[in-house]
């Protein structure tokens, strides 16, 4: 088959409008908020050396932050702000998705434009400047018919850069709960859908390269004083606007959000999840690619209705326990403690998705290690890999106490590499997922966890505080209850890690549905 | 006599904190009609005592009257706009076409866009610019003298009785500086104009300007006619009057009068 006849590129046209149109807002918004601060800042500076130094300095710092970390940063600071809004005022706002995603970009779009009008202001020869002066301008009227536009080409430089960076780094939103083209690239990389990660990084790149060149139209209309151009400019990017925001009004708000985390069972899940919602006549639609951290207070908050979180995860990250008790324990105290927040922990799904060092069956036969215990003697001469969390999540150090193991190297990547890496000896252990269906692809064995250092996973369904009394929900979702085993859910991650047209989450979610026996 | 135009009466301007002595205790009076050049070398105030007449830069003690009002009580923007200057190399506003840089200061006074365009081709009379080819140029499709010409015109477009020149024909060829300044010399008298104008050029000063002022270290170091300078007494003026003086005298008598030999 060939590339360009893969299903999956129609089937990423179809979120296009959704995806492109929520880029687009949060894009803009971001650079016209961006702009209406730092355009005056930069003007009001120009004759103050100590406040430009201050905000050339602030702004430089914030392009230091990865425009990953600067997103995710925006998202506790504004639950925080909300939560004081709350109290104080009893008015409450959404820290979730477009608001973080617009002040982060916002904010990273500053430094271009500060730079670049302050650089453009400082540029313009000091003889115009006295001759302005001496034509009688006031200091308003130099600024606008001397200043400025002398100084426009430069600045402008600087707005398209800012862009072009605002565009690209919006991407990143995705994690936060901001829909954008991320969500190609995200899902993309998680699913090994290639098709989709292509698809994103094309429609990103077209997006910045139409709104640099629109940008282009108007400075050489501002330039050349024409006005058919700066019109023609203004008018194609009103029209952007407009276009990406029609399919959003025609949304239903009342539609069910479904979360997924960033991993392929999560997609999985999420897919399945809708597909029962949309055939029990409810509208659903999918918030993909959350950052764990983010997820669950998306819940709390209400932006999402449910996701699939796991027991070990909420008992360590989210309530910060490193007890490790027996299952049956740790689902009651969950219950508890999710109640009091108002959060409804609707039932299991059947299977575990346990954090769990794996290493190839070969190789473990032939050093005997059968059992994590086995392995730290021989670990201070492994390598270990593990996901970008692990190393700094509870379980690693509950793994460290209790077997005393420490390797000669540790090492962080994407989780769909891992095995791979592990499968052809690149690293001797990893630590994988129970669930993960590349265990049997690549003939890996999980040890035993014998001192059970590592808390129980249950995959558990959690509704929102405001669909607690919500039955069609609950009837909705109750018939996946107990029905997917570890074996099943093994099965559909890896069928979900294929790179073809039946590997997407979708087609994945249809097929677990038809081996659980629903239709 | 009819009371001085412009006057300066003990003016001192210091910069950098009182460490660099630009205009030291200077008192100047200009009258009606006159055209007073202001001789110096560089760093000799010259430029300085220009630009405090018309406040784009303040002085610090002294006062300075224009028109009979003490300009320290006047609203400088408005003072600005009623008094012609032409800047060193035009000063034009490179984004801005012909038409719109002579035209500036009646903009900015409100004057009616067709006033000012009927203005502007007046102007370009004036200065000998053809309206047709100039009006709608850039200043850089000019050359240094056209450019000149448009400084020229943009100084007097709002008619101003008084016109500050800062070493106006200072960067133009020598043929252009000499033809520009007999057309200035004749507009000068023309439209009875007060001119000041500042020049490094003795030669200029002397067949230019009705009277001249010699500043030597922020001081006013002779002033008169140029017939009345020359016997001053001064060694400073004296160099300088002499060299234009040995020029002539050796030039009448290298070259033949009467084209080549």
């Amino acid at each position: 088959m060939s590339i360009l006849s893969d299903p999956r590129w129609s089937e990423a046209l179809g979120h296009l409008p959704d995806y492109l149109g929520n880029h687009v807002r949060v894009s803009v918004t971001a650079l016209a908020l961006g702009l209406a601060v730092s355009l005056p800042l930069a003007i009001l500076s120009r004759h103050r050396p100590v406040l430009r130094a201050a905000l050339l300095g602030i702004a430089s710092v914030v392009q230091t932050v990865p425009g990953l970390a600067l997103l995710a940063l925006f998202y506790p600071l504004l639950l925080a702000l909300a939560a004081l809004s709350l109290s104080w005022f009893g008015v409450s706002f959404s820290a979730f998705g477009f608001l973080p995603s617009v002040l982060a970009l916002a904010l990273y779009s500053m430094l271009p434009v500060l730079r670049n009008t302050i650089t453009g202001l400082q540029g313009v020869d000091a003889a115009l400047l006295e001759a302005a002066q001496g034509v009688g301008m006031t200091p308003r009227q130099s600024l606008f018919t001397v200043e400025l536009p002398l100084a426009l080409p430069v600045m402008m430089a600087g707005i398209r850069t800012a862009a072009v960076w605002v565009i690209g780094t919006a991407t990143l939103s995705t994690p936060i709960g901001q829909t954008s083209l991320g969500n190609y690239i995200f899902a993309g990389l998680q699913t090994q859908n290639w098709v989709f990660v292509l698809f994103g990084c094309l429609a990103a790149a077209a997006l910045a390269l139409a709104v640099d060149q629109l940008l282009a139209l108007i400075e050489d209309g501002l330039r050349l004083r024409s006005r058919l151009r700066i019109a023609l400019g203004a008018v194609a990017i009103a029209s952007l606007v407009v276009a990406t925001l029609l399919p959003a009004i025609g949304r239903s708000s009342a539609s069910y959000a479904v979360g997924a985390k960033t991993f392929t069972e999560q997609y999985v899940l999420s897919a399945l999840i809708r597909q029962r919602l949309q055939a029990a006549g409810l509208a659903a639609s999918s918030r993909e690619g959350l950052g764990s951290n983010v997820i669950f207070d998306a819940l709390a908050a209400n932006d999402i209705d449910v996701y699939i979180d796991y027991s070990g995860t909420l008992w360590a990250n989210q309530f910060h326990h490193s007890d490790i008790k027996p299952r049956e324990t740790v689902l009651a105290e969950l219950k508890t403690t999710l109640a009091a927040q108002n959060i409804t922990l609707l039932g299991q799904l059947g299977f575990e998705n346990a954090y769990a060092l794996v290493m190839p069956r070969k190789r473990a036969e032939q050093l005997g290690i059968r059992t994590v215990a086995d392995l730290a003697s021989r670990a201070p001469a492994m390598s270990v890999a593990a996901d970008y969390e692990f190393f700094s999540r509870p379980e690693w150090a509950g793994l460290r106490k209790v077997y005393g193991l420490s390797f000669r190297a540790q090492r962080q990547m994407q989780p769909d590499f891992m095995y791979a890496a592990v499968a052809s000896g690149e690293v001797d252990v990893i630590a994988g997922y129970t669930s993960d269906g590349l265990i049997a692809k690549y003939d890996l064995v999980v040890l035993d966890d014998v001192r059970h250092a590592i808390p129980p996973y249950d995959a558990m369904v959690l509704l929102a505080p405001k669909r607690a009394g919500d039955n069609k929900l609950r009837n909705a979702l109750q018939p996946l209850l107990g029905k997917i085993n570890i074996a099943t859910m093994r099965e559909a991650n890896l069928r979900a890690a294929g790179n073809d047209a039946t590997s997407s989450p979708d087609a994945v979610a249809k097929w677990l549905s038809e081996k659980i026996g629903l239709k | 006599m009819p009371a001085p135009l412009i006057s300066y009466a003990n003016v001192a301007k210091t910069f950098d904190d009182g460490r660099v002595v630009a205009v030291d205790d200077v008192s100047l009076d200009v009258a009606e009609g006159e055209f007073l050049a202001i001789v110096g070398g560089s760093g000799s105030g010259k430029t300085t005592l220009l630009r405090l007449a018309n406040r784009l830069i303040e002085a610090d003690r002294g006062t300075i009257t224009v028109e009979g009002e003490d300009i320290g009580s006047v609203d400088p923007i408005g003072l600005r706009r009623r008094i012609g200057y032409v800047f060193q190399n035009g000063g034009l506003f490179p984004h801005i076409a012909v038409a719109g840089n002579i035209g500036i200061t009646p903009k900015l006074l409100g004057t009616p866009a067709d006033e000012i365009a009927a203005r502007v081709d007046e102007l370009l009379d004036l200065v000998r610019l053809d309206r047709e080819r100039h009006r709608d140029r850039l200043p850089h499709e000019l050359s240094g003298g056209q450019r000149q010409r448009v400084g020229v015109a943009r100084a007097l477009a709002a008619r101003p009785r008084i016109v500050l020149m800062d070493e106006p024909f200072g960067a133009l060829d020598p043929l252009t500086r000499d033809a520009l300044g007999d057309d200035f010399r004749a507009l000068h008298d023309k439209l009875g104009l007060t001119t000041v104008m500042i020049t490094h050029d003795m030669t200029e000063a002397i067949l230019l300007a009705d009277r001249i002022a010699v500043m030597r270290g922020g001081k006013l170091l002779a002033e008169g006619t140029p017939a009345g300078l020359s016997n001053r007494g001064d060694a400073y003026v004296d160099e300088l009057l002499n060299t234009p003086r040995r020029q002539a005298e050796r030039l009448g008598a290298l070259l033949p009068r009467h084209g080549a030999a």
